[in-house]
């Protein structure tokens, strides 16, 4: 009954193996991950935004509602961390 | 068949990876340990991921050679790295700080509350303060 | 050396090192478009220099320049200028976060550059204020 929890793992770990092998090699160029929209952006990326680095074009322009949604969460992440520990009470030697 | 080993040991690799942190986060009964071992699940998770961007020969995918002469160089799909999957991994990262704060935070506010941080101690302690 | 405060060797190289850190800080962040780098990784370098100033000198020092009422503003004002330069596309006639309508040379380049400013500010003040969080709990 110890071990069961090692048990359950290890069947994971091979369930999820054996479903890997599967998948394109990796280092394939015609994986279906970098086929369909991904040359769009690599080809057409400098001409229509004059930025180089393709990984900030595509974060800051044609996909910048999703990185609106991000930082969002990164700052209900801080507020979450100060109403649980911020408590106000009167013994705390803090001045803000 | 060593193409097919090395084609695909990265996986195996990265599964390893997390089930480590699968058996962290259910076999162990301390909560600091349960912590760790959700950190260590998130972060083989973003690897995998970032790993199936890669190709044969490919660079880095900042364009190159384009401050050179100001007009714009040839650029091939089959030249630079996929950079979608970097691109989604980073809000991953960001958001996984988030998820650390927020639990260490938890951690202690139980601590402080019942002075204890094991799962079955905390478990007696619930039941006889009731 | 007062109680919470290191020695006089350790406070020295730290309060030499944590300029540099912020160079190096703003400059991951300004130059986001040509060199790896960007809104993210710039704020989490920001905001290890006061950390670093925190850790190696006390925590009073580090309270003094960045105070907790600074933080929670700059928090929101990240947000606030993300959002600020959608809607301002929004009201010159384009879509929102549409950046080809700004009236600025090369319009796409700078409104990324803004939202980049945005990320990196929140980013900064999130670590900033959830490290200070942790550590003043008792």
């Amino acid at each position: 009954m110890k071990y069961l929890n090692l048990v359950v793992t290890g069947l994971t770990g091979l369930l999820l193996i054996l479903g890997s092998l599967g998948m394109p090699e990796t280092g394939d160029p015609q994986s279906p991950a970098s086929l369909h929209v991904s040359p769009r952006y690599i080809e057409q990326g400098l001409e229509e935004t004059i930025v180089p680095n393709m990984v900030t074009a595509v974060l800051a322009d044609y996909r910048s509602f999703d990185t609106l949604g991000e930082a969002t969460v990164i700052f209900t992440g801080a507020l979450t961390v100060l109403l649980i520990l911020r408590t106000g009470r009167k013994d705390e030697a803090e001045d803000s | 068949m060593l193409e097919f080993v090395i084609g695909h040991f990265n996986n195996v690799t990265y599964i390893i990876l997390m089930m480590i942190g699968f058996h962290a986060m259910t076999g162990k009964t301390n909560l600091v340990k349960k912590v760790v071992g959700m950190n260590i699940f998130q972060w083989s998770i973003i690897l995998f991921i970032v790993s199936l961007a890669a190709k044969r020969g490919g660079t880095i995918p900042i364009v190159l050679g384009s401050h050179d002469h100001g007009g714009s160089p040839v650029i091939r799909a089959a030249q630079y790295v996929n950079p979608l999957p970097h691109v989604l991994m980073l809000t991953a990262i960001v958001v996984g700080l988030a998820t650390t704060g927020v639990a260490l935070s938890l951690l202690l506010r139980i601590y402080k509350r019942y002075g204890t941080l094991e799962e079955d101690e905390l478990f007696e302690k619930i039941e006889t303060s009731e | 050396m007062r109680g919470g405060q290191e020695s006089i060797v350790i406070r020295t190289i730290c309060r030499l090192a944590v300029p540099f850190v912020q160079i190096f800080g703003l400059y991951v962040i300004m130059h986001g478009h040509s060199s790896p780098g960007g809104g993210f990784q710039g704020g989490v370098i920001l905001a290890a220099s006061f950390m670093l100033l925190a850790i190696g000198d006390s925590l009073e020092e580090a309270r003094r320049r960045f105070s907790t009422k600074a933080v929670t503003v700059l928090l929101s004002a990240g947000v606030l200028i993300y959002a600020s330069i959608g809607v301002v596309c929004l009201v010159l006639g384009a879509n929102f976060l549409d950046y080809g309508i700004l009236p600025v040379p090369e319009p796409r380049n700078i409104g990324m550059l803004g939202i980049e400013i945005g990320v990196g500010a929140t980013v900064m003040a999130a670590t900033v204020s959830i490290f200070n969080d942790l550590i003043t709990f008792e």
